[in-house]
Parts: C-alpha cells; structure tokens; sequence
C-alpha cells in the first residue's frame, strides 16, 4: 500500500482556539496549547506525527489559518531479486 | 579539516531532511483561497461565519470571477464581511441586501450577484424583501446564516429560534402561545415560481462544509442560466450568544437545529446543467 504522509501548518497568531480542528482530526494529532499568541488566545499545537493530510482541520478552521500537505510514497519496486539454486536465500535490491 | 568536514556533514544533513519535508508547494493539498483577504476576523472564536466566507472565496477563486462578483453584506454580524472577502461589496440597510442585490443586478446583469444575510436580517426585518426578490426571481444568490438567534446585538430571540430556546428576550425558553413557532423561512420560499434552487447545508462538521461548498457553487453558476433566484441556508452556530463552548455549540447544533432545519435539497432544477463541476458553461 502507498505510503500517505501529511503534515500542516498553522498560523499560530490568528488562531483563536476554538478546537474544532482538533475534534475534527480523525488522528488526534491536535491540542491546545498552553502558550498564548499576542492576542491572548491559547492556541492550537500539532502534538502527534501522524497527520495523513486528510485537511479535515482546514475544512472546519473558521479562520482559514490552516495548510495541508500531503505526500504519497509510491510502494517501491525492487529492481533485482537474485536468488540461489535451492531457492532458499533471496536478496532484494531496492532503489 | 575537521571544521570542513563538519560544515558537509551538516549541510548533507540538513538536504536530508528538506527532502524529507512534506510542507513543500508540490505537495501542499489545501491552503486558504486568495479571495479571502489576511485580515484577521472579528468573529467569536468557533463561529461558523468564518467557514461560511471561506468557502465563498474558494467557489469565486475556483469559478475563476473574482472581478465579475458584486456581493452585499448584511447588518448583523457579518457586517463586516467586505473586510474578509476581496471583491467588489456593498452595505445594505438591516434586511435590504436582497433588495439592493436585486439593483446591483438589474444594473449589471453579466456580474455575479450575491446577497449574504442572517436569520434577523434576512427572516424578520427583511421578510418582505427576501420574500418578493425570491418571487420576481430575479437571478442572484442569496446566502442565508440561519444561526437562530440576533448574534450581533446580544442574543435576542429571531423568528427562527427553536421552541423552548433561550435567548436575552426569551429567558425561559421560546413559549409558542406568546413568541409563535419557529419560521421554516427556506421552506417557505422554495413554495416560490421565482425560485430555481433552493437548498440547506450545514458547516459543523467536515463532511458538511464539502457539500455546503457544492450548494455555494451551485448557486454562483446557475446564474449563468438566467432561470432564477438561487437559496442557500447555511445553519450555524452562535457559540457566544447560546452560552457555549464551539464545540458544544457544534454538538447542539446537531442535535437541537438539524432536526427541525434537516439538511438537503428542497428544490432542484428538473434538468441541471453540469453545475456541479468547477468550469463555466
Ligand atoms: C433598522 C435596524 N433595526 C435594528 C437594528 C439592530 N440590529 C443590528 S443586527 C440585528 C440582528 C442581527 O441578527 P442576524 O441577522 O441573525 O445576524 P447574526 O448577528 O446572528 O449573524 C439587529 C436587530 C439595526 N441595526 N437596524
Ligand atoms: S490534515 Fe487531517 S490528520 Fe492532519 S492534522 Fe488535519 S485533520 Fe488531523
Ligand atoms: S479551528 Fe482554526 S482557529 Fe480554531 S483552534 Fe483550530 S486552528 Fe485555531
Ligand atoms: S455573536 Fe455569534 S454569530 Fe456573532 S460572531 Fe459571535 S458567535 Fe458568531
Ligand atoms: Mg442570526
């Protein structure tokens, strides 16, 4: 199966920690922090690196402060297999 | 020597992980649309005035018409919404925008229109405008945020606040026999010949907002067609004024508003035009 790595990135100063994003993240990856921006809301830190960049944060944001990446690892192909006669050692090369 | 070697191996490592960074352009997924403006909202945090914007934004950047869209703020608190969206806008009275939409369009029939109003604005002091611009059918968008209550002005009871819902004039819940039934306002106009679609979505959750965002686009490109007056409601919280958390207000919201407001189409065109995909007819 690919691979899917996501990741995001808020902008911290805007947010006004309302966590619907964190309640809408079906990874948990989300929390408040305890720190404050300068506006004096307590603001919303990634705290697991498990985000599939699903955007499911940025959807509900109601500051639109959320970007979302994602990466998709093609499942790698080996380019040789060598095996010996008896059959019982196989390497595998991959790229 | 050493110093140098150093020097590589931390420049080799430091590739290392830009390649493996996943926040670069090729793979970035979603970002805020460029018509919704860095100014920072003045919203209550939670309120779903906020999603509402964003998804006008991202169907006029993705319909490409960000200089053929004319939108109307409403009095409430979206009165500010020309801060936010970075088009061409204007204010109307409390309750009038769908009357000057029906100008602006008159005058300029090749502009997208759109009228952006809230449950006091649009179904009690607008009721007489929204209801005959509905009836002429005149071929505008009206977004209507049906949060149940005069958010702006403190939390007073709108005609659509739920029976038995509290607000600062109905301290002990919406009593029928002296406040009346909620008005169904969306129900009432897709009754209208003028009216060419007439839908309700919610942006609670976000499988919601997806489908709130088709209606928005629905709406901006049936105009094209010339055929009709287009209607979205959009239910939405009001954390501040019904006295919860965003998230509470969410989960209320779901259980108390979706029930008597139940999302989905109440009038469709007989034969849509491809509307539903992201480029022009
Ligand atoms: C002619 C007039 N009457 C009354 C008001 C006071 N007023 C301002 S906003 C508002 C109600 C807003 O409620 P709604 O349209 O539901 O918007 P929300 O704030 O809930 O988004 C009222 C009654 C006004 N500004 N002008
Ligand atoms: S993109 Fe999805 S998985 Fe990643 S933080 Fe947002 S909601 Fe969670
Ligand atoms: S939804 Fe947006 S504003 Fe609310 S806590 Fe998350 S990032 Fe902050
Ligand atoms: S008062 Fe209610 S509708 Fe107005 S910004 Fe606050 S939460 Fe939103
Ligand atoms: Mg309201």
């Amino acid at each position: 199966m690919a691979k899917v790595k996501g990741d995001i990135i808020i902008d911290i100063e805007k947010c006004k920690g309302c966590e619907l994003c964190a309640s809408a993240c079906p990874q948990d990856s989300l929390e408040l922090s305890r720190k404050i921006n300068s506006k004096g809301y307590h603001y919303i830190v990634k705290i697991e690196d498990n985000c599939t960049g699903c955007t499911n944060c940025a959807l509900v944001c109601p500051e639109g402060i959320i970007k979302v990446y994602r990466k998709t690892d093609k499942k790698k192909e080996p380019i040789a297999t060598i095996a010996n006669v008896t059959g019982d050692i196989t390497v595998t090369v991959q790229s | 020597m050493n110093e140098k070697r150093m020097l590589e191996e931390e420049k080799h490592f430091e590739t290392i992980i830009a390649e493996e960074s996943v926040c670069t352009n090729d793979n970035l997924v979603y970002e805020k649309p460029e018509t919704l403006t860095d100014t920072p909202m003045h919203y209550c945090p939670g309120c779903g005035h906020g999603v509402a914007h964003r998804l006008i934004a991202e169907v006029i950047d993705e319909l490409g018409i960000q200089d053929k869209t004319i939108g109307v703020a409403p009095v409430g608190c979206s009165v500010f919404a020309y801060n936010y969206l970075n088009i061409d806008m204007t204010e109307a009275a409390h309750g009038r925008a769908s009357a000057v939409a029906t100008g602006i369009k008159r005058v300029l029939p090749d502009k997208y229109v759109f009228s952006y109003q809230g449950d006091g604005d649009l179904a009690a002091i607008g009721t007489g405008e929204t209801i005959h611009t509905c009836n002429r059918g005149e071929n505008i968008l009206i977004i209507f945020i049906n949060n149940g209550i005069y958010g702006m002005t403190g939390g007073q009871m709108a005609p659509t606040t739920l029976i038995g819902m509290k607000s600062t004039t109905t301290p002990f819940g919406r009593e029928v026999e002296v406040m009346g039934n909620p008005l169904k306002i969306t129900e009432l106009i897709a009754q209208l010949p003028g009216v060419y679609y007439c839908t309700r979505v919610a942006v609670n959750t976000p499988n919601n907002v997806r489908k709130a965002k088709k209606a928005i686009l629905n709406g901006f490109k049936y105009q094209e067609l010339k055929k009709g007056l287009s209607f979205v409601e959009i239910v939405s919280n009001c954390p501040s004024n019904w006295k919860m958390t965003p998230l509470e207000s969410n989960k209320w919201l779901e259980e108390n508003m979706l029930p008597f407001y139940p999302l989905g189409d109440l009038k469709v065109p007989k034969n849509p035009p491809k509307a539903d995909k992201g480029e022009l007819i």
